[in-house]
């Protein structure tokens, strides 16, 4: 007698079948319809029509049959409301039952059913059974104030439930106080800011008490909860991590995990050079190496934990290398984690097992698990420099096997082998060209042509093999064609004799047949730069290239510390914190690590750009590149043209936009036989501008580009491992050389002080204002932005009656009272008058954006003047911004909005820096030092709300600053640099 | 928290469901047949998917897939522990746990998901406290309450859900009192071509089956306690008391339960209880291939292995093998290409080979990967890492019960690499 039975009845008058039995006489028959029904539910049929005869049997004494009417109610009740209500008498009658079991059944099920009416006559038998006497009733009940706020949480505030369930955190019974830690902190996930979880040391006390005492499951609701807390001092941090550590030894996974957390997040704050963090750390590795010899599924969520642990603490993993050794039946998922974090752990030490093991996965089925093995033989020599020599001389032995995939994704990372060790390892040249003909995907063929282009020198034969991939240009993906095309100009300018019918012809093939406007562009740069200065174009061509950065997958420092208190979570598997992934509304708080005790270690190594490069593919949308397109060439063109022959080129951009705006095209017949002068076109004069916006092709050599464009990180981002130093470049003087009156807003001494406030300059000169002379500046002061200006009466004649008004300007400046001039200004008299201005005014975009309009009326006439305002005063005193959501915006703004320029000669270091530009309202979030270069990330925020995101590169010795600046609002950056170089300048 | 339940079969359909919030509608699941159908294997389904609005995390046991469906920030390793636990609990009720016995039992199975999940928080999970609530079918019982009409779920609360030991019910009696241990000890390695070892660690666990009357207090100590440096408690065992003094003290549950789990990493040395002779080659022009492996015993203690399996995925263009085995017999799948020979024991004085011919492909290129070998044995009376019990007292009662302790030793995943 089996319950399959109860699935065979399949005739037709089923339902009516079982409608008679429920209102059977006899207790078996009904007890046996309807388990039937049950049966039905369980796999999906409609057995809503019964509700009326299975709701009969509810009034019984027979538990069982009660608990399978129960089941069937909390299925249906929500599509039959009305008829639910007849189950409430018999719900409420149960809940003053005797026995403890079906008092709390009751109560139990009574939340579950999802319907309004029912949870009004809820509350009252809610309230009894959370003072029940019997723990196990409180207990359900607990649970049953989450659900119950789940269907009504205004129900719940007002009945204050929420007091009730705080108070049962201080319950005697460990599994009362699990449960209810575990419901407040669902309630909480749906109030971010509620407090309800309020931790102060006496709860923490009681739920550590109940954490050795209740179930596993309690235990980790309680551990996740503690996860909250933030101890005060190193003292209590540490007496927590002691009560803490045993839950190491839980068989349970989840709750060693949640374990885990709770001593990463405290451990920062113990001092390093205690025993006990010493210890900890001991402790911490065997239940990490545990977890990997449980099922495959939790072996995955364990490692991507411990790939977030060992990025944050190395040294705890750093001896177990083998257990995360691939075992060749594990899941494909497990795989290649494992190999991660193998690569995470790789040191000096262990390198030659490692790489042993690699070689052998390399030979294994499984073609995506065998290109990432090869890829991590790659990553290893950038990793570990010793070994080097040893992961080429595995990938030359992997090549040899002729294995098609493992060739082409061998050749792939001997590129950024090159990259990182230039001029070492050239030797395989020979060898890899002997493959050439084996590769058919283009991140293959690419990296061999940027080999063949980097290395032409040394290759007899460059030409020729750089000339089979030209026949089949066309058809080629467009990283291959650009790569190509960069590879045929770098043999060019090496050889330049030989080649030159190649290079017109890849040139003429990327310019005009080609309808990518990417390769046309980059096309007709090449072309330029080649026709007008080849010394220039190998200086931008050739130049020496950065060393890729080692680390290119670490994730950024910030993130990293947000996850680390997610350990445990779908945020730590996910690698990306909950905003980004938690449903709707529910406002999710960042967590952060607490700050540790005596420790000035500098963040770890790992660069936003890379980050964002690795995670996901940067959003390619360009919000309204039209109108920022329009401006640009507002601001650009119209100077040169005017300015005459242009200083001896320095950059070959800049010649090259001279030529073409001047259309001077007979200096481009240049003292070489060149290729023809391209035929201008209507849009060629846009071309470097438009470059600078568009999205950039994946490329090997962002140096190159970097070079020529004045550095658009988004080519970078292409590339594994862009440093942001590549996009340091010879920037284009064509952007900002048509604003050089502008700056003279910042010459002169400034503030020593405080925020930036430029000296004051004349507005009004006397002869235009009938003998009043208005002379003025803009300050911040103490968050209020002060026009001050010094009225000097060169007339004849008294003056009186002043006032002023501005017109409708880009931030909406107005004056906030009237203008203050008391006593009457005699001749030959001067007054200082300060002016607060508000930012409420009327809106009306300017150009220059910070140019304002101002009337000032005496009794003589009304005078009309412009000034420009330094930017700066409009930056709020709360610019600055959370460091998780600065890279997150950082991130979210498209690389199309990024400006960079440059602030030359500027003698500060970068903390000096940091400390002016605060004074500004401009906030440094996080500084990090790659390579002797100290990176400030910096935000601000303009009146308007509008942010502004930058980073500051400032490299020791060279007194040039980079800026790159990032904002939603892209007209604004230009005046954000300007009021950078006034305010580090002075 | 955990939000539904779907259990999948392997023919892709959806033969139970169960909610324990809001009905969250099956077609969700169709994320999850689109990773599977993206999955080469089986095993291969990522054990965690997200959705538009829903995750869903699953495991896969007895070859049926059982998939959660959460909806909020929920710890996944408290989902995958729980679904595992529900996947044991079936075991436990029904015996296997498969299609046909989940539908057997669906009544059953129903009740105990409701008991196991409120709102899906756990309740109870204790197999001890189960039982209690909802009595496991047995063919007496069912023969029983068709007659009586009695049921076979509990009246009575739990006793033991509420006290300090919640592992164990009240009122236990037996006859016989008996305390018997089982040390069950895994051995995981990886072994390289030329025999030497890449890695080997051993999961050992102790497994109980206590029927002892009363509440009795016990203590079990061993010889060499210094090899459980990586050790996971059932939640009955006193923390404090093994930090200080390397003694496992415990009221026991009542039946069956794992005391503790362990590890014993490759950082000690592990001894390898059977070492491979291989010579698996393939000659490039010719379509033959030889394969030859001999078996013998290394490390044991001088007790026999029995139980061998050998097991090697042969590469894709293996079209048969022609083998001669010295002792057992062999099979070999041409379609799966897995070659499997049932050794039996291994008798030192004449080792088991295995040797003969593959065919290839004609005109097929030289395989490029080299298969791994899977060996699979069983030692008996010897726990590999050495860990003996010392001796096991019981307190509290004044009873002598019957006490034992048996070791075994078993491959885990055992590879050789050729």
């Amino acid at each position: 007698m089996t319950d399959s039975k109860y699935f065979t009845t399949t005739k037709k008058g089923e339902i009516f079948e079982l409608k008679a039995e429920l209102n059977s006489d006899k207790k078996e028959k009904k007890k046996e319809a309807v388990k039937k029904v049950i049966a039905s539910m369980t796999v999906g049929k409609d057995v809503s029509a019964l509700f009326p005869d299975v709701v009969n049997c509810m009034q019984t004494d027979n538990l069982e049959l009660k608990k399978l009417v129960y089941l069937y109610l909390m299925n249906y009740a929500k599509s039959q409301p009305d008829m639910a209500i007849m189950a409430v008498n018999t719900f409420v009658k149960d809940c003053e039952d005797p026995n403890p079991l079906i008092r709390a059944l009751a109560v139990r099920t009574m939340g579950c059913i999802r319907v309004d009416k029912i949870t009004e006559y809820l509350c009252e038998p809610l309230r009894k059974c959370l003072k029940d006497e019997d723990p196990y009733v409180r207990k359900t009940a607990a649970v049953c104030v989450a659900k119950l706020h789940d269907i009504n949480a205004q129900l719940v505030e007002d009945q204050g439930f929420l007091d009730t369930l705080k108070d049962l955190i201080s319950d005697s019974n460990p599994m009362v106080v699990a449960n209810a830690v575990a419901a407040l902190s669902e309630i909480a996930e749906s109030h971010p800011n509620s407090n309800l979880l309020d931790l102060n040391p006496q709860t923490i006390n009681k739920l550590l008490t109940a954490l050795n005492e209740c179930t596993e499951w309690g235990q980790i609701f309680i551990l996740d909860c503690l996860a909250n807390y933030t101890p005060r001092d190193d003292r209590e941090s540490q007496s927590i991590c002691e009560r803490v550590t045993p839950r190491l030894s839980h068989a349970n996974s989840a709750v060693v995990l949640s374990a885990v957390k709770v001593l990463m997040k405290f451990m920062e704050m113990l001092p390093k050079d205690l025993d006990y963090y010493g210890t900890l750390l001991k402790k911490l590795a065997p239940p990490l190496v545990t977890l990997l010899s449980a099922e495959p599924e939790l072996q995955y969520v364990a490692l991507r934990n411990i790939n977030l642990i060992v990025q944050r603490r190395p040294e705890i993993l750093k001896h177990e290398m083998k257990v995360f050794f691939v075992k060749y039946n594990d899941p494909i998922y497990v795989k290649l984690e494992k190999l991660d974090i193998m690569i995470r752990l790789a040191s000096q030490a262990n390198i030659a097992q490692v790489l042993a093991e690699l070689k052998e996965y390399a030979t294994e089925v499984d073609v995506d698990f065998v290109r990432k093995a090869v890829r991590a033989i790659g990553r290893c020599a950038i990793k570990v420099e010793q070994s080097a020599e040893r992961c080429v001389s595995t990938l030359l032995d992997l090549i040899q096997t002729k294995v098609n995939y493992v060739v082409q994704e061998a050749i792939v990372v001997i590129k950024d082998i090159f990259r990182k060790y230039p001029n070492k390892y050239e030797s395989v040249i020979a060898t890899l060209c002997e493959n050439l003909d084996s590769l058919d995907e283009p991140e293959a063929r690419a990296a061999m042509i940027w080999i063949v282009g980097e290395y032409a020198e040394r290759i007899d034969n460059a030409d020729e093999l750089l000339e089979s991939f030209l026949e089949g240009f066309h058809d080629e993906s467009t990283q291959v064609q650009l790569q190509l095309l960069t590879a045929i100009v770098k043999l060019f300018l090496k050889k330049p004799t030989e080649t030159q019918e190649l290079v017109q012809q890849v040139l003429s093939l990327a310019t005009q047949d080609s309808d990518n406007p990417d390769l046309r562009d980059r096309g007709y740069i090449y072309w330029r730069l080649l026709s007008t200065d080849p010394v220039a174009a190998k200086e931008v061509v050739l130049a020496e290239k950065p060393l890729i950065s080692e680390e290119t997958d670490l994730i950024e420092p910030t993130l990293l510390e947000e996850l680390i208190c997610h350990i445990g979570t779908l945020a730590s598997v996910y690698h990306k914190p909950p905003s980004a992934f938690v449903e709707g509304s529910r406002g999710v708080q960042h967590k952060r690590l607490p700050g540790s005790a005596g420790s000035g270690e500098s963040v770890e190594s790992p660069d936003t750009g890379s980050a964002a490069g690795a995670s996901d593919a940067p959003p390619a949308v360009i919000p309204s590149q039209g109108d920022l397109l329009g401006d640009l060439l507002n601001l650009d063109l119209t100077p040169p043209a005017t300015t005459g022959p242009p200083p001896p080129a320095t950059s070959g951009l800049q010649l090259g936009a001279m030529d073409l705006l001047g259309g001077g095209l007979d200096s481009l017949m240049g003292d070489e036989s060149e290729p023809p002068p391209i035929p201008l076109r209507t849009d060629t004069p846009q071309s470097p501008q438009v470059l600078h916006q568009s999205p950039s092709p994946p490329d090997y050599s962002p140096t190159e580009l970097g070079g020529d464009l004045g550095g658009s990180s988004a080519m970078g981002a292409g590339f594994g491992a862009p440093p942001p130093a590549a996009a340091a470049a010879p920037f284009s003087a064509p952007v900002s050389g048509g604003l050089d009156d502008l700056f003279d807003l910042g010459g002169g001494v400034g503030m020593p002080m405080g925020a930036y406030s430029p000296p004051k300059t004349v507005w009004l000169p006397a002869m235009k204002g009938k003998g009043l002379e208005i002379s003025g500046t803009f300050a911040r002061r103490a968050g209020v932005i002060q026009m001050e200006m010094t009225l000097t009466n060169k007339a004849m004649s008294v003056m009186t009656d002043f006032a002023i008004q501005f017109n409708r300007n880009s931030f909406g400046l107005a004056p906030a009272g009237p203008l203050q001039v008391l006593t009457p200004l005699s001749p030959n008299q001067s007054i200082e008058v300060a002016l607060p201005l508000s930012t409420v005014g009327p809106v009306m975009k300017m150009d220059p954006l910070n140019n304002l309009q101002v009337a000032v009326k005496n009794n003589i006439d009304v005078f009309y003047f412009s000034c420009q305002y330094p930017i700066s005063m409009l930056f709020v005193e709360d610019g600055k911004m959370e460091r998780q959501v600065f890279l997150a915006t950082w991130k979210d703004i498209p690389n199309d909005s990024e400006a960079q320029f440059q602030i030359a000669d500027c003698r500060l270091s970068s903390d000096a820096a940091s400390n002016k530009l605060q004074g500004s309202n401009i906030f440094t979030i996080a500084k990090r030092t790659v390579d002797g270069q100290d990176m400030l990330y910096q935000s601000t925020k303009l009146s308007n709300g509008i942010w502004v995101l930058a980073e500051l590169r400032v490299q020791t010795g060279n007194p040039n600053f980079t800026v790159c600046l990032k904002c939603r609002a892209p007209e604004v950056a230009q005046c954000v640099f300007q009021s950078y170089e006034a305010v580090l300048k002075n | 928290m955990i939000h539904s339940l779907f259990l999948i079969n392997a023919s892709g359909d959806i033969f139970l469901e169960k909610h324990w919030k809001s009905v969250v509608s099956r077609s969700v699941c169709d994320y999850f047949f689109e990773a599977q159908e993206r999955a080469t294997e089986p095993e291969n389904v990522p054990p965690v998917i997200p959705t538009p609005h829903h995750y869903l995390i699953s495991v896969l046991r007895h070859r049926i897939y059982f998939v959660a469906v959460i909806q909020s920030e929920v710890p996944p390793l408290f989902v995958i522990e729980f679904l595992h636990r529900v996947v044991d609990t079936f075991q436990d009720y029904f015996g296997v746990c498969t299609e046909a016995a989940i539908k057997d039992n669906v009544v059953v199975v129903y009740e105990l998901l409701e008991e196991m999940l409120d709102n899906g928080f756990p309740l109870a999970t204790e197999s001890n406290i189960l039982k209690e609530l909802i009595k496991p079918p047995t063919i007496l019982r069912t023969m029983v309450n068709t007659i009586t009409g009695s049921t076979n779920v509990g009246e009575q609360l739990p006793t033991g859900q509420l006290s300090v030991v919640p592992w164990r019910r009240t009122g236990v009696k037996y006859t016989n009192n008996e305390a018997y241990f089982d040390v069950v000890e895994e051995i995981d390695a990886i072994i390289d071509k030329s025999g030497s070892t890449i890695t080997a660690e051993i999961q050992g666990v102790i497994d109980a089956c206590v029927k002892l009357t009363g509440m009795p207090d016990l203590t079990l100590s061993f010889m060499n306690p210094r090899l459980l440096d990586d050790v996971s408690f059932h939640p009955c065992v006193r923390f404090k008391r093994w930090e200080a003094e390397r003694i496992l003290s415990f009221i026991p549950p009542d039946g069956n339960f794992r005391l503790l789990s362990y590890h014993v990493s490759s950082q000690n040395l592990v001894a390898i209880p059977v070492y491979v002779k291989h010579n698996i080659t393939f000659r490039e022009g010719s379509s033959q291939g030889r394969f030859d492996l001999t078996l013998g015993p290394k490390q044991t203690m001088g007790k026999a292995v029995e139980s061998v399996l050998v097991s090697s995925q042969l590469p894709r263009g293996v079209l048969n093998a022609n083998l001669n085995p010295s002792q057992g017999t062999y099979t070999f799948d041409p379609v799966t290409k897995l070659l499997t020979w049932d050794v039996g024991k291994i008798n030192p004085q004449k080792l088991p080979s295995l040797k003969g011919t593959m065919n290839l492909q004609a005109g097929a290129s030289k395989p490029d990967e080299n298969p791994t070998i899977n060996i699979q044995f069983k030692i008996q009376q010897m726990a590999i890492s050495g860990l003996k019990v010392n001796r096991l007292d019981m307190y509290g009662e004044k009873y002598k019960p019957f006490k034992g302790i048996k070791y075994m030793t078993k491959a885990g995943k055992f590879q050789v690499r050729t």
